[in-house]
């Protein structure tokens, strides 16, 4: 028998190269858009079954929120008898981008504005109606169905000229520890990502799949319901829902994921 | 006034008896080479008591971070802490009582807590303001169960 060298190279090399592509697969599993360089979503670190909820929408519980947020939008309320569609249209597809690039500098406030505040401000100037609670029912329907509109975009958010301060700010709370355990965002988030604390695995705590539907929490919350149930984990006063600190604060998470695709509404353990 | 005698002396006999405290209530130590080698009651802990404030998820909470062998019925031990297996082989009583104590004399960007440490802290809640994670006698005690982790 001949042997065919040729052929035997070939397939060594073969063999080589599928191992390389092995052990490279091994290292780090591609996320394609769901990682931008070292920051990956907090999709990246939940379990299957979740991952598999959100991806789908009719398993997504947060769904709900985008559907209830939809009849919201049409909803004809306060004395300027007017609704959300009223000025913006009837879809929604105005909407398209403002979760990507919120929390923004609003030149005219003079101050920074989250989807949030940026909606309780429509209510009451431009519906003249009630602002919505902080995390009730409507808020949320709301915010879910505005961000909705954005899923897959990549968050753009804006931290200089203006916004530069805020940013700073935001940053700075980041990196200052706080509460009797006297930990900092960082020291989970940064420091530790991907690691286990008791039962739940650290994620790079990035807002790009806000609201989310966390399945602790049975319902959608925003990212601020996040940032004061951290505070209150390592026994920090938290700040209220809607303040200066927290908003800053949401500007510069948003910004670590930036690239991140919008998820919104994403599903988190 | 005898009276008023009596009592600051009665009480200046409690604080000579249980160590002195410093500003903050807190009994003071002395930190030399990442180490305090002086009890923090000016006895030795219980170990048994030890493990059961090691365990406790109000009080240490250890496991949420560290992992211990002998504890392997307990669920949810966290990955984020090095394994506390052998740690009486590794360091003195001297070190651990500084590690549990305060942390940060050692590593100051550690995420560990201070256990026994109230100064310095930021926004802490209400509940918590000016109160160490734990007492003294806890202290002590867990440095008693991590010395029995050979």
């Amino acid at each position: 028998m001949k042997t065919n060298w040729k052929q035997i190279t070939f397939l060594a090399a073969a063999i080589g190269f599928g191992a390389c592509m092995f052990a490279a697969n091994a290292d780090a599993t591609d996320w394609g858009k769901y990682q931008v360089g070292e920051h990956r979503s907090g999709y990246t670190y939940m379990t299957d079954e979740s991952r598999a909820m959100q991806n789908d929408n009719f398993q997504n519980p947060g769904m709900l929120w985008v559907e209830q947020g939809a009849e919201l939008w049409a909803k004809v309320d306060g004395k300027a008898g007017k609704s959300c569609a009223s000025c913006h249209g009837e879809s929604g597809d105005s909407m398209k981008g403002v979760a990507a690039r919120y929390p923004v500098y609003d030149q005219n406030l003079g101050k920074l504005q989250d989807l949030e505040q940026q909606i309780n401000y429509c209510l009451e100037t431009r519906m003249e109606t009630k602002p919505y609670k902080w995390e009730s029912d409507e808020m949320l329907s709301m915010t879910t169905f505005v961000s909705y509109q954005s899923l897959g975009m990549p968050v753009n958010v804006k931290v200089d000229g203006p916004a530069a301060a805020a940013f700073e700010k935001g940053k700075a709370f980041y990196y200052e520890r706080r509460g009797q355990l006297d930990m900092a965002c960082k020291h989970c988030h940064e420091d530790n990502a991907g690691g286990i604390i008791r039962a739940n695995t650290l994620t790079q705590g990035q807002g790009n799949g806000f609201p989310t539907y966390r399945l602790k929490w049975q319902k959608v919350g925003s990212l601020q319901r996040r940032f004061r149930g951290c505070n209150n984990e390592v026994r920090a006063k938290p700040y209220p829902y809607g303040s200066e600190e927290y908003t800053n604060l949401e500007l510069y998470v948003k910004w670590r994921g930036q690239g991140l695709p919008i998820e919104a509404p994403s599903v988190r353990n | 006034m005898p009276k008023l005698t009596i009592l600051v002396s009665a009480a200046a006999a409690v604080l000579l008896l249980a160590g002195s405290v410093s500003a903050d209530g807190l009994v003071k130590y002395k930190v030399a080479d990442n180490a305090i080698q002086q009890s923090l009651t000016g006895k030795a802990g219980d170990a048994a008591e030890g493990e059961k404030t090691f365990t406790n998820r109000k009080l240490g909470n250890c496991l949420a971070c560290h992992q211990v062998t002998a504890l392997a019925r307990e669920p949810f031990h966290g990955e984020i802490g090095p394994s506390l297996d052998g740690v009486a082989g590794r360091y003195s009583e001297a070190q651990l009582r500084m590690q549990v104590v305060n942390a940060k004399v050692i590593n100051p960007d550690t995420i560990m807590p201070a256990f026994y440490r109230t100064d310095g802290l930021h926004r802490v809640l209400d509940n918590f303001k000016d109160k160490p994670m734990l007492t003294p006698e806890q202290v002590e005690d867990v440095v008693a169960y991590l010395k029995t982790l050979k």
